[in-house]
């Protein structure tokens, strides 16, 4: 079996005295399409750029693709990374951007660029581009490397709504293309719910949640009925949030078989309630270690 | 070629809405034995979701027996759910209409042809059941 694109272990990076991210340990499984979610400074960038090897680990370990990424940063060329905002030179011309690209990457395929990027002029200076046919050629120049793993962070966060559906499609076409795996980082759970299969949570620098979206979601249920005092629920393994409104109860819950009490409503849940629901800062501070749940991806 | 939409709102999971749009293409005989699906990469550029759940529906289908994969070529329809007498419907429906025309020159209205049809069925299945 191939290693594993992105295989994190205890890792940790602290920034003066903050930790951007602590005791990290979560494995994305090979072909995969990861949302890597969680509120502002949760970690997401900094985890990203580890992998990326921008930044040196304080503790633990990051390997990618199998190889350490600032001691073989050879493994660099096959990961496509996208920081936030897609910086690109904006006095070249799209064509001299792909050139630039061209020579200063080994593993480099002209087809799958073109294949990808049609509408926008190789003439037009990158400075004049809009802000999705820049985050297009961005992510075009990334899938060019032929990578097996690519990195975004927070891609849509400029993009309206066509344009990040426009992005969308781009990025599932290179995926369709090249076969890679695909992190997504996104504080908008919205933007990669319709794509991603793999979901990892991070809260106050540490993996809250992690697991296969299908799994996650047949997992657990939202129950509700009269308010009362709670005890054990019958199917349910733990109360991941609790709300009340005048007489009425809702729980989410991980859930471990049927629940047959009539005097809940048993409904399914979203990927959006489900991870605001582990984001909640009632529910903080937890006990640690992260919820590892039952039933793993397994590619 | 057959061509999917999503309905996000569904709840329905979206490799399933993929698998449901082609059975019931095949139920209405739209696509036939033969006939192609859409490319994985077409899908995926149309549509913006995961490769992975394009492959899954595709999958579905072939333990299904409806499809068969070629690599390299695609995914192909290999059996219908369309029922055997679709292929008469056209025959029929001539018939049909040519009946109504001769019902329409005879003078009967629409709420009479209707009274008309819907009389007869009810006698003619009461007799077969008898």
């Amino acid at each position: 079996m191939s290693p594993a694109p992105l295989d994190a272990r205890d890792l940790g990076k602290r920034f003066r005295r903050e930790w951007g991210l602590r005791d990290c340990t979560l494995t994305i499984p090979q072909g995969a399409i990861v949302g890597l979610a969680g509120p502002n400074a949760a970690g997401k960038s900094t985890l990203l750029a580890l992998a990326a090897g921008l930044l040196a680990p304080t503790e633990g370990s990051i390997s990618v693709l199998g190889r350490d990424p600032l001691r073989e940063p050879s493994v660099l060329a096959e990961v496509g990374y996208v920081a936030q905002g897609a910086p690109l030179y904006r006095s070249f011309t799209v064509g001299e951007t792909i050139e630039f690209a061209r020579r200063t990457n080994s593993r480099w395929d002209d087809e799958i660029v073109g294949d990808l990027l049609t509408r926008v002029a190789s003439q037009t200076k990158v400075g004049s581009l809009s802000a999705g046919d820049r985050a297009r050629l961005a992510l075009a120049l990334a899938f060019g490397k032929q990578p097996q793993l690519v990195l975004l962070d927070e891609p849509f966060a400029r993009l309206d709504p066509l344009a990040g559906r426009e992005f969308l499609q781009l990025l599932m076409d290179g995926v369709a293309e090249t076969s890679a795996t695909v992190v997504i980082a996104s504080h908008v759970i919205a933007d990669i719910e319709r794509v991603c299969d793999h979901i990892v949570l991070l809260t106050g620098g540490g993996v809250r949640l992690e697991g296969n979206v299908e799994t996650l979601l047949e997992s657990h249920r939202i129950l509700m009925g009269p308010r009362r005092p709670l005890g054990s629920i019958h199917g349910v393994q733990r109360v991941v949030r609790e709300r009340h409104s005048g007489r009425q109860l809702t729980l989410l819950v991980l859930s471990d078989g049927p629940i047959a009490d009539p005097s809940w409503t048993v409904d399914q849940v979203g990927l959006e309630e489900l991870l605001l629901a582990y984001m909640a800062p009632e529910r903080l501070p937890t006990p640690s270690p992260p919820e590892r749940l039952p039933l793993r991806w397994h590619g | 070629m057959i061509e999917f939409h999503l309905d996000p709102r569904s709840g329905v999971a979206t490799y399933l809405q993929i698998v449901q749009q082609v059975k019931e293409a095949l139920r209405l005989g739209t696509i036939d034995v033969g006939d192609q699906l859409p490319t994985v990469r077409e899908v995926v550029a149309d549509l913006a979701i995961n490769p992975n759940t394009v492959a899954k529906a595709y999958r579905d289908l072939e333990h299904e027996g409806l499809v068969v994969a070629y690599q390299g070529r695609g995914t192909f329809v290999s059996s219908t759910l369309a029922p055997a007498s679709l292929r008469h419907h056209e025959e029929l429906r001539a018939a049909l209409e040519r009946w109504l025309q001769t019902a329409a020159s005879a003078g009967l209205d629409e709420e009479s042809i209707r009274a008309l049809i819907s009389a007869t069925l009810r006698e003619t299945l009461a007799r077969q059941v008898a």
